[in-house]
């Protein structure tokens, strides 16, 4: 009785110890390329390796879904525990991080020597989240930007048969939206203030570097910076826009209902829309580069998307900037744009009738021309969610503006603390 | 006589394999921890050790200030004070049920009511996730039976906490069940006898011996539902990631994104420690309690 | 009457607490979009066994499985072997500082075990063992509260079987293993249950250590799987089946035993 389960724990330890002591095995002779990519991009751009595959023998390539929602402490965790992959697509605004951490690889060099990936096919705005000093830190994967998406019709009654170029058109078309509704609750645009995209495009419109100094300090009480804040919140000042989020849950609900009749946001939404807006309004929404302070030329938009990285760690960097170069083709990032719907980064792509023809993403190309990035440096996001806390309560008129944006600065100077001490500490 | 000896070095060799993980693998971080929530490590010192700096108590003053994390607090207090109350209520009652002297197939029900306490969390979150959706879930078209308008469980503010409190009460509460039966089964039957001989109905039952004498267990269910649930971190990693606009944004949730998302370990060994000192606090009045309910 | 409203009690009672289990089960056997429509369907027109099959070509889950499993069974077997001897020990033997120190083992029981994180992490990274099983179990390779629930049970056996064995010449460790071993068959099944539930049920720590997908743990796999799958229900329903039903079928199994343990567990020592 107590020799079996004397044997039977013994047995277990054993199993135990034979199981912890198992490493990973890797086929021999290939040359095994691990590429991490996030979500569904991960399944989706599986569909593409297997050419790649043919067309070099001995590489073979490891896709590894990693989720978004854990994204970043994925790879945090594993630049910690010396586990990084060979390549990663990363979301652009990432770069300045993994790039102080020392980790990425600058690909200067390897451009030199590329006869396929070419900066001149690249929208320079995009090309220029990647760039860090002098290094090149990543090539463009796909594309992300933010415009307006509208509804024509609501826009026609109000007297516009073209969106709004100036931020006077802007305000003028609101004004009369709002009119249009009467004392129905129905606003011109949803300026949601759980996003801080508005509010920090409108400060690069008018002008605003954001920060001051090299990047030491808050510039929120700069003119410029104010002058744009003051410009969003007319719109819930004077009801334009619904304050607070709570009322809008859904906003495909809201703006088929026409509960509002702008919308800034994404190109992953041009596929939501014509899912989830009702059949009969699918003739009467639009997107449209952003109106600016001076014009369209003024209209900028921020550089978003997602870079190919080669980490430094790697053993295998030339089978893996193989893979990049490959990613980097024409056909592969059409390939890419039709299983995901992801916008192509290379330019030439967008010469493709899948892309050229089609009327929702247009607006998007002419918005492309237009992007600018937000601050390179590692604390960028957490001054974004500021942004946000403080265009939250400014919005809803807790804060004044003056007393919104003198606060900001406060915080992010001190968020910036560190930093200031790493610049003082590299000298 | 060597006996002596030889027992001192079996305790030793009894106790260490158990006790040296826990002191490396549990202990040692703990007081790792404090030292940390003292520094500001952050994402520089993770490239380079020497890029931490010791600040004192900043971490604890700029936590003060932090809007988030009143934010996380006020969930969390939400959760602890709503959803405490109400899992340990439905365990009793379900554990009046199942101990009713008239009751049939206790050992059954006992084992249903009992099952979601040992499902994985991550798979019935998932579950509960589609059950939540506004338009095809099943609870919204449950409640349109009683003509109640669909609710957007997850994606309202307002909503998305009782929703997470809905899902760990169902998930939690034939664990307490089983505790507080184990309580009635300790009260002698002969109190009831006599009770039902003076003509008390069960409602006189219940108020004059029952619950008094489930007080211990009742102190003890109500401390250690407390420290879990303070501790609230799966059910809305998995369901809604702290949102919408952070209304389910819990500390230890605020501690994880701190620490493991941005990196901000002092600022999130800062966080862990005023949980901890919450939780300590709020353990010590309740034993006090329990000690004076005792006399 | 009253024995028969009590009864329709329980009976709603288990069938509210059962609903999201039975919905689960159906809706894994719907046709892939069957569980989307409107009005929700509760059961399958047909019942098909294809997402369970997806799940193991596709997506590979067998891999999770047998990690979750081989995972899951080292640790308890390594944690009741650690937490029993504990326990026994601090019963049954009398040294010095015993008493303080089995109440400072209780009272570290109020730390959250996320204050230890990040700490550990780093501890972990630096000796390598990040990415690894090992690295997994450490963490849980002995508790508090196991030693805890042992030394309660062990209260209870008798010293003079103790003593006996003692005069018959066996040795403290053949004592721990013939005597008290078997004499505890009891709390040993329930920690057992406990352990390896708790262990199989762990998202949090293995998904923070494992970096390398191949891995992953199935709750990990699940709940990565979960994100980027958020349309095909009927899929994201079959692999919450299986995830849930090795843990069900034990406790169905074993209920008596692991139920009673609770309810030691909980008498206050």
């Amino acid at each position: 009785m107590s020799f079996a389960r004397s044997r039977a724990v013994v047995c277990s330890l054993f199993l135990a110890t034979l199981f912890l002591s198992a490493c990973n095995s890797n086929g021999g002779g290939d040359v095994s390329v691990t590429f991490w990519a996030m979500g569904s991009e991960g399944e989706n751009v599986k569909k593409l390796i297997p050419a790649f595959e043919q067309r070099n023998p001995g590489i073979r390539v490891k896709v590894q879904q990693i989720p978004w929602t854990a994204a970043h402490e994925k790879l945090l965790t594993a630049f910690a525990g010396n586990s990084m992959p060979d390549v990663c697509a990363l979301g652009n605004t990432w770069i300045p991080e993994f790039a102080m951490l020392n980790s990425l690889e600058d690909l200067n060099p390897w451009l030199e020597n590329s006869s396929l990936i070419n900066k001149e096919n690249y929208f320079p705005g995009i090309w220029e989240t990647n760039v860090i000093d002098t290094s090149i830190f990543g090539i463009p994967w796909y594309v992300d930007t933010r415009l307006l998406y509208y509804r024509k019709d609501i826009f026609e009654k109000a007297g516009y048969s073209r969106p709004p170029r100036t931020w006077d058109e802007w305000y003028d078309v609101s004004v009369k939206i709002k009119k249009l509704a009467g004392n129905k609750e129905q606003y011109a645009i949803l300026l949601p203030t759980n996003e801080w995209a508005p509010f920090v495009i409108a400060g690069l419109q008018s002008g605003s570097s954001l920060l001051r100094e090299e990047n030491r300090f808050g510039d929120f009480r700069g003119h410029e910076f104010t002058h744009s804040f003051e410009f969003l919140m007319k719109f819930y000042q004077e009801n334009l826009a619904p304050v607070g989020i709570t009322q809008v849950t859904n906003i495909y609900q809201g703006i088929s209902e026409g509960f509002f009749a702008m919308y800034i946001t994404g190109p992953w939404n041009i596929g939501e829309f014509r899912r989830r807006l009702p059949e009969n309004l699918q003739d009467t929404w639009m997107t449209a580069p952003l109106p600016g302070p001076q014009g369209a030329q003024s209209g900028i938009s921020l550089a978003g998307g997602s870079s190919l990285v080669l980490f430094r760690g790697s053993n295998h960097k030339a089978e893996a900037w193989k893979l990049i170069e490959y990613l980097s083709e024409a056909e592969q990032q059409l390939e890419f744009y039709a299983v995901t719907g992801d916008l192509p980064a290379v330019r030439d792509a967008w010469k493709d009738s899948a892309l050229a023809d089609n009327i929702y993403t247009r607006a998007f190309y002419e918005q492309l021309q237009r992007v600018v990035p937000t601050p390179k440096i590692p604390e960028w996001e957490r001054i974004a969610m500021k942004v946000q806390q403080y265009a939250e309560a400014a919005s809803a008129r807790t804060m004044s503006v003056e007393g919104a944006l003198t606060a900001l600065d406060r915080d992010v100077d001190g968020i910036l603390e560190k930093y200031r001490w790493m610049l003082d500490r590299r000298k | 006589m060597t006996g002596a000896s030889s027992i001192r070095r079996a305790v030793f060799l009894f106790l260490a394999p158990a006790l040296l993980p826990i002191l490396v693998f549990f202990f040692l971080p703990a007081v790792a921890a404090f030292a940390i929530s003292f520094t500001d490590f952050d994402i520089y010192s993770l490239g380079d050790f020497r890029n931490a700096r010791f600040v004192g108590f900043k971490n604890y003053i700029q936590l003060f200030d932090d809007t988030l994390f009143w934010k996380a607090m006020k969930n969390t207090l939400y959760y602890v004070l709503v959803g405490g109350p109400l899992s340990v209520a439905v365990s009793l009652a379900a554990a009046l049920l199942v101990n009713a002297r008239l009751a049939r197939f206790r050992g059954f029900f006992r084992t249903v009511y009992f099952a979601p306490v040992v499902t994985t969390l991550v798979a019935v979150a998932i579950v509960w996730r589609y059950m939540y959706h506004p338009r095809f879930g099943i609870l919204n078209y449950a409640l349109n039976f009683f003509g109640i308008d669909p609710v957007d469980w997850l994606g309202d503010p307002l909503w998305a906490m009782p929703a997470i409190i809905l899902l760990s009460v169902w998930k939690g509460f034939g664990y307490n069940m089983i505790i507080f039966v184990a309580g009635l089964q300790s009260i002698p039957g002969e109190l009831y006898e006599a009770a039902r001989i003076d003509g008390a109905g069960w409602w006189q039952q219940f108020k004059r011996i029952t619950l008094p004498m489930l007080a211990p267990t009742s102190v003890f269910i109500g401390i250690v539902t407390m420290i879990n649930n303070f501790q609230l971190f799966a059910e809305p990693y998995v369901m809604t990631q702290g949102g919408p606009v952070h209304s389910t944004l819990s500390i230890v949730l605020l501690m994880y994104e701190q620490g493991f998302r941005w990196w901000n370990m002092g600022y999130s060994a800062a966080i862990a420690f005023v949980l901890f000192g919450i939780i300590l606090v709020v353990s010590l009045a309740q034993s006090k309690l329990q000690k004076q309910s005792a006399l | 009457m009253k024995k028969s409203l009590i009864l329709g009690v329980m009976v709603m009672a288990a069938v509210l607490t059962l609903a999201p289990g039975i919905w689960m089960v159906s809706a894994s056997l719907m046709p892939a979009g069957q569980a989307s429509s409107l009005p929700p369907k509760l059961f399958p027109s047909q019942i098909t066994f294809e997402h369970f099959v997806d799940l193991f070509t596709r997506l590979e889950l067998a891999r999770y499985l047998v990690n979750s499993l081989v995972l899951s069974i080292s640790i308890t077997a390594i944690s009741l072997f650690l937490n029993s001897m504990a326990g026994y020990a601090f019963a049954k033997h009398r040294f010095a500082g015993r008493d303080r120190l089995f109440r400072l083992l209780v009272a570290e029981m109020i730390i959250p075990a996320q204050v230890t994180t990040l700490p550990l992490f780093l501890m972990l990274n630096k000796v390598g063992l990040i990415n690894t099983y090992a690295g997994v179990l450490v963490a849980s390779m002995a508790t508090i509260y196991g030693i805890f629930l042992m030394r309660q049970f062990s209260l209870s056996i008798p010293d003079s079987l103790i003593e006996a064995a003692r005069m018959d010449g066996a040795s403290e460790f053949k004592i721990y293993w013939s005597v008290i071993l078997p004499l505890s068959k009891p709390i040993l099944v329930t920690l057992a249950i406990f352990t390896f539930m708790g262990a199989w049920n762990d998202f949090f720590w293995p998904l923070i250590v494992l970096t390398d997908d191949s891995m992953y743990t199935l709750p990990v796999a699940l709940a990565i799987l979960s994100g980027e799958h958020v349309q095909d229900t009927e899929l994201m329903m079959a692999g919450s089946v299986l995830t849930v039903l090795p843990v069900l079928i034990i406790f169905i199994a074993m209920q008596k035993a692991y139920i009673e343990g609770i309810m030691i567990g909980s008498v206050k020592g």
